[in-house]
């Protein structure tokens, strides 16, 4: 329990300055970037400066049974930041610090408030990068990003966070510290729990430090943007794009309705009446992206795209991306809350799932616009509604379902990038069945048996 | 209801907010604290847990909503362009209409409007300010508060001996002018930096321009408005509005940055319940102009008789100026046009350089902090001159560079302009 005496010594540990108790702050951490759900206040709000005071505040946390919420810029998508059962939260945005840049070893060992563009300006000294970057890359935390393993816009060549998580160190519940991995490519030394950690939205322990993996920034890029009447043959190109053996760096496809939002806002000259548009680019050494962009070029022509545009300079090349990176902006002007879901599916089945939600829209009468990673068959279904309206929540809601249904039917997963925590709980057991959500349950209660860290999230609470 | 006496009146914007967070990479002050409440997304929630009946406003509830320097950029880097600003005043102005204001404030703010009354005491202080300020050696205009009253090492400029308007007759002739315009000083120019108002003189005249100093007007109005006195800078805006109504010019011309919102925003928005002066400010809200924008583009300034200026130099847009009225190009329009000037960028041009008015009286800690970054990204120039085209950020900035123990002018743009100008004279 919560007391005054716990607000007490933890001032103690940290000084007045790094402890929120007042209402007034405590308002401001009740929330993350997650749409239309409920908002808890913590009891308190605590920053943190080194991982010896993280240890303290467990714990005191252990010793009254008081709960701990990792926070990182709060940015996430599927409410992991916020206290849902009051407590403690954990704001690690103050150990900011890059510990250390190796780039013989091609990697970094940073604090988990570095923010992703910190380290990626960083890199880029070194002629590196970090290449996973999500829509928040200005204001996420790596651990933030790390914990809820997010991915980004070039997921089909580079991977995803996971693929860069080299070790860490760690706090768990019982306030003991582990350090896991390390800067060798190879290693088999026990259980993967760097890999375990990586995802696990802050439920077994608390990420202190971070050794993130760095690769060569690539030469030269060029992008294109091809404009379809048909979906399919928007997906019959993504698939002989792969087939000829080209991993474009980014291959993002829009459909109809978020083209014509886009447009409508932005007025950056999109084809109306496109039915779909892929957005690629090609990365890499000048001799491979010489090689790459015309044949990528050439195999959507061949599929039957309407028009192509290739951008020759930066600032074209600005002008192709600048559509894309205004799709979610533009659709947050139809209506005042955007419901940002994450359903992924193999590439081979993109016009499928954008088929079925097309009809899944129409079936509940929501405005849905599909976007997203079409190179690795993570899609960003968006449904804008009123949250005034209950109505509409209540058939936003329904669609989610289905949706999740459709995506799993289709040999997909409920999440691609944003995470379970708390509003995909209870849908994890259409993905691995009951047996496999028990499987969580054990891990989660292996490490952390009180349910203190991040309670609620990813696993369901225990009944009593 | 407008936004100065009507929190309801925000709350639409407020709930469009979708919390994504973005405002964080671009807020100076979160960049700080690291703290949500100061930051956009968390003020904005704290203004809808009022409005939901979640929150009373308190003393420290007020103390976060004025812990922000209204540089707009979260509002410029918001996906869905959700005016925070407005939200931010909405509740300042709701924290005065329920808490009062700090006592201090509500004197300050009573001088300002009192002309006659804070002229005398501005005249009074020139004469004594000795008593509290001390020069800096090897300084222009530099000096330091001998006790530290709270303000940290802030660098201040001098009162002036004799107010910038009390040195010019209320209408400068010039032969054939092409227009005639009424010059609003703001206090900065009349008070302290009165080279600014000198210089815009001297380039307005020098470009056939007529110029007409309202002797009635006086304080903008923004302090006051901004900290939520909305009493006070109405009847600011109002006599303001007067003393120009009265000369028959054909436009304002200003130049600095809140006195141009004011002018061409604020008044307007402040006196909607007084459909008189409503009519009045929309009126001059339509033909005011920053010095910069009046100069290239409503009477292009000449390009003839501009004498080298050897100068190195960097440009900080004032956060009022470029987010507030869009006009960033103007001024380096300005200055690359002058012989002999090199404009380079600094990092981040339109950072907020931590000023923001009485923000720096009310957090000096925290002004101060900004303000080093501002420092750090123009010492990165090696320029030998800041320019800038606000009288605020000028003395912001100086105080930064005097304390960081660099060397560099601080000037107005119209400043470097009025000396080509006067450069191009002297080799005639």
């Amino acid at each position: 329990m919560f007391t005054k005496e716990v607000l007490n010594e933890l001032i103690k540990i940290l000084g007045k300055e790094r402890v929120l108790s007042e209402k007034e702050d405590l308002v401001t951490y009740s929330f993350d970037g997650t749409a239309a759900v409920e908002s808890t206040m913590p009891d308190v709000v605590v920053m943190p400066g080194s991982t010896e005071q993280v240890v303290e505040i467990v714990k005191i946390a252990k010793k009254n049974n008081i709960p701990i919420y990792p926070r990182g810029s709060g940015t996430n998508l599927s409410g992991g930041a916020i206290p849902i059962n009051k407590g403690i939260v954990l704001s690690m945005v103050q150990m900011n610090k890059i510990l250390e840049m190796d780039p013989e070893n091609l990697c970094a060992w940073v604090e988990p408030g570095v923010i992703i563009q910190e380290l990626n300006k960083e890199a880029e000294k070194h002629g590196l990068i970090y290449p996973p970057d999500p829509g928040t890359v200005l204001t996420a935390t790596m651990a933030g990003s790390v914990s809820e393993c997010s991915g980004g816009l070039r997921g089909l060549k580079y991977g995803v966070t996971k693929h860069y998580v080299m070790g860490m160190e760690l706090v768990l519940a019982t306030g003991e510290v582990i350090k896991w991995g390390g800067k060798t490519v190879k290693n088999v030394s026990g259980y993967d729990l760097t890999a375990l950690f990586t995802g696990s939205e802050g439920t077994l322990g608390i990420i202190t430090k971070l050794l993130m993996k760095l690769i060569p920034a690539p030469e030269s890029r060029k992008s294109m943007l091809a404009v379809y009447d048909d979906l399919d043959k928007a997906g019959n190109t993504i698939s002989a794009i792969i087939r000829n053996k080209v991993i474009p760096a980014t291959m993002e496809i829009m459909d109809n309705v978020t083209i014509r939002t886009v447009e409508e806002f932005t007025h950056c000259g999109l084809p109306l009446e496109a039915e779909a548009v892929l957005l690629i680019e090609v990365d890499g050494y000048e001799e491979v992206v010489k090689r790459e962009a015309p044949l990528v070029e050439k195999i959507c022509n061949q599929y039957g795209a309407v028009e192509i545009r290739v951008a020759n300079t930066e600032e074209e090349r600005e002008a192709i991306w600048f559509a894309r990176r205004n799709a979610l902006p533009s659709l947050g002007q139809v209506k005042p809350a955007t419901v940002l879901e994450d359903a992924t599916v193999p590439r081979s089945n993109i016009p499928a799932m954008i088929k079925a939600i097309r009809k899944i829209a129409k079936k509940y009468d929501l405005f849905i616009a599909t976007y997203g990673h079409a190179g690795d068959g993570n899609l960003h279904p968006t449904i804008v509604i009123d949250p005034t309206n209950e109505d509409e929540v209540d058939r936003m809601h329904k669609a989610v379902e289905e949706i999740f249904h459709e995506a799993l039917a289709l040999g997909g997963t409920l999440s691609g990038e944003h995470g379970i925590g708390i509003g995909k709980i209870k849908f994890l057991s259409l993905e691995f069945g009951d047996a496999g959500v028990d499987v969580l349950r054990r891990i989660k209660e292996a490490l952390d048996p009180d349910y203190l860290l991040n309670p609620g999230k990813m696993v369901k609470l225990p009944k009593n | 209801m407008g936004i100065y006496t009507s929190l309801e009146s925000v709350k639409e914007e407020a709930f469009r907010c979708v919390r994504c967070g973005n405002c964080q990479a671009v807020c100076p002050i979160y960049k700080e604290t690291k703290k949500e409440a100061g930051v956009a997304r968390g003020k904005i929630s704290l203004a809808s847990a009022i409005l939901n009946g979640d929150l009373e406003m308190t003393k420290g509830l007020s103390d976060r909503f004025l812990l922000c320097t209204t540089c707009m950029a979260c509002v410029y880097n918001c996906p869905n362009t959700i005016r925070s600003d407005k939200i931010i005043l909405a509740a300042r102005a709701f924290a005065a209409r329920k808490k009062g204001l700090h006592p201090i404030k509500k004197i300050v703010f009573k001088a300002l409007k009192l002309q006659r009354v804070f002229d005398f005491g501005m005249k009074v202080g020139s004469s004594y300010q000795v008593i509290a300020l001390k020069k800096i050696e090897d300084r222009n205009n530099c000096t330091r508060m001998r006790v530290d009253i709270g303000l940290g090492d802030k660098v201040f400029p001098n009162l002036a001996p004799q107010t910038f308007r009390s040195q010019y007759p209320t209408v400068v002739k010039v032969d054939n002018p092409k227009m005639r315009v009424g010059y609003f000083t703001g206090c900065m120019a009349n008070y302290f930096y009165t080279d600014i108002g000198k210089a815009v003189v001297e380039v307005l005249t020098e470009n056939g321009v007529e110029v007409v100093i309202p002797p009635e007007q006086g304080c903008c109005g923004i302090p006051a408005s901004v900290n939520g006195d909305v009493k006070n800078s109405r009847d600011m805006a109002r006599r303001n509005l007067d003393a120009f109504e009265k000369m028959g010019v054909d436009a304002v011309v200003v130049s600095c940055s809140s006195g141009g919102t004011a002018w061409k925003h604020v008044y307007s928005e402040l006196l909607e319940d007084d459909p008189k002066y409503k009519a009045l400010a929309d009126k001059w809200g339509q033909i005011s102009y920053d010095i910069n924008e009046f100069l290239v583009k409503i009477v292009p300034f000449k390009k003839e008789g501009l004498g080298k200026l050897d100068k190195r130099v960097t440009y900080h847009d004032p956060c009022h100026l470029n987010r507030g009225q869009g006009i960033s190009e103007e001024p380096r329009e300005i200055i690359k046009s002058i012989p002999g000037v090199k404009l380079v960028e600094m990092k981040e041009p339109g950072r907020c350089c931590g000023m923001a008015g009485s923000f720096c009286i009310v957090y000096p800690e925290m002004s101060e902090k900004i303000g080093a970054r501002k420092v750090a990204d123009i010492a990165q120039t090696y320029c030998d001159t800041v320019a800038t085209a606000c009288p605020a950020c000028r003395l912001q900035i100086t105080s930064g560079i005097v304390n960081a123990g660099l060397e560099r002018d601080v000037v107005h743009v119209v400043q470097l302009l009025a000396e080509s100008y006067r450069k191009g004279k002297s080799k005639d």
